[in-house]
């Protein structure tokens, strides 16, 4: 099963697809930013604030 | 045939692109940039890679990434120069002034007095925006003398040196909306409208696309403003203007499209891995 648990709030993710590493999610339940830090089992962590210098 | 995505996180459109990549069967490396390190005096490794494509969300790692492949001889999607050329608003718009493609009026000032009275000659309202920066961050549209003085004295008292670069813009009364194109090598393969009730369009700040026609003359412009920049794969922002038409607002260099492909029915993802393909197979 392609779950993790959100780091922030404990809600389970449900991933539609096979998730990639470093992969951004967003938390359905509490709304926060996350990054895929590890596959097998899926782990997410808090993902970087954005910077300055971001964008397209 | 060996190919490398280099990114900072895998956001939606890293995700389609490997996809893409998968659909024909061709493998991808994916590249944190976060773990890089780049010996200048040992670079050849970066030699194995027949194209890397940058897809990094911080512009300054794109840079310098982009110097150090370029160093090495290595091909990339897109160069350091469209980078260089679109990263900094002044320089992409000097770019279309010196190419002659049509694009917004611009004024750069160094001090908040000079920019004062370059707002002064450009007229209320007018638009200031930081010379690097992106999804619209401290972009303002300043309304009238009042608003002028503030904004300029909190950018000079709070802001780091770059905020004491003033890249002002005129404002365009565009329709409720902009166009986003985007452009792979010589074609405008596809266009969206960003419609918002805002004046700031950018999809980062809620703004919803629609499909636009991607007439001739859009086509054109368009190609003409990524040409202008150095080429590769552009995403070309167009205001409407109601007397001058169609005219260049900015061009960027890493462009998102996750909110494009529905719209137009094209496959964007699908065009930049075949335009990284063709950077690859060429000698």
């Amino acid at each position: 099963m392609n779950i993790a648990e959100c780091p922030e709030c404990s809600a389970t993710i449900t991933f539609q697809s096979q998730p990639v590493l470093h992969e951004l999610v967003r938390c359905p339940e509490c709304g926060a930013e996350l990054e895929v830090v590890s596959l097998e089992p899926i782990k997410l962590d808090l993902a970087p604030t954005e910077e300055e210098d971001w964008g397209e | 045939m060996k190919i490398a995505i280099i990114c900072s996180l895998v956001r939606p459109e890293e995700k389609l692109l490997i996809e893409a990549f998968g659909r024909r069967n061709i493998p991808v490396e994916i590249i944190d940039d976060r773990g890089l390190r780049f010996d200048l005096h040992a670079l050849e490794a970066w030699r194995q890679y027949d194209v890397v494509i940058e897809r990094c969300v911080s512009q300054s790692r794109a840079r310098y990434l982009l110097r150090a492949l370029s160093l090495a001889g290595v091909k990339t999607v897109n160069t350091y120069d469209v980078v260089e050329n679109c990263g900094d608003k002044f320089i992409t718009s000097q770019l279309l002034v010196q190419h002659g493609v049509p694009t917004t009026r611009v004024k750069l000032a160094f001090t908040v007095e000079s920019a004062l009275a370059a707002i002064e000659e450009m007229g209320y309202p007018c638009v200031l925006k930081p010379v690097v920066g992106s999804w619209g961050r401290m972009v303002v549209r300043i309304n009238d003398r009042d608003a002028a003085e503030a904004v300029l004295e909190l950018r000079d008292v709070l802001g780091g040196y770059e905020q004491h670069i003033y890249y002002l813009q005129e404002h365009v009364k565009k329709p409720g909306r902009d166009i986003r194109a985007f452009v792979a090598g010589d074609k405008t393969i596809a266009a969206v409208y960003r419609n918002s009730e805002h004046w700031i369009t950018n999809t980062a700040r809620g703004g919803k696309t629609s499909n636009c026609p991607v007439t001739a003359e859009l086509d054109a412009l368009c190609v003409a403003a990524a040409h202008a920049v150095g080429g590769g794969i552009v995403a070309v922002d167009v205001l409407e203007d109601p007397e001058r038409g169609l005219l260049i607002n900015e061009v960027n260099h890493t462009m998102e499209f996750r909110n494009s492909i529905a719209p137009t029915g094209v496959d964007i993802p699908g065009a930049i891995v075949d335009y990284a393909l063709q950077v690859a197979g060429e000698k």
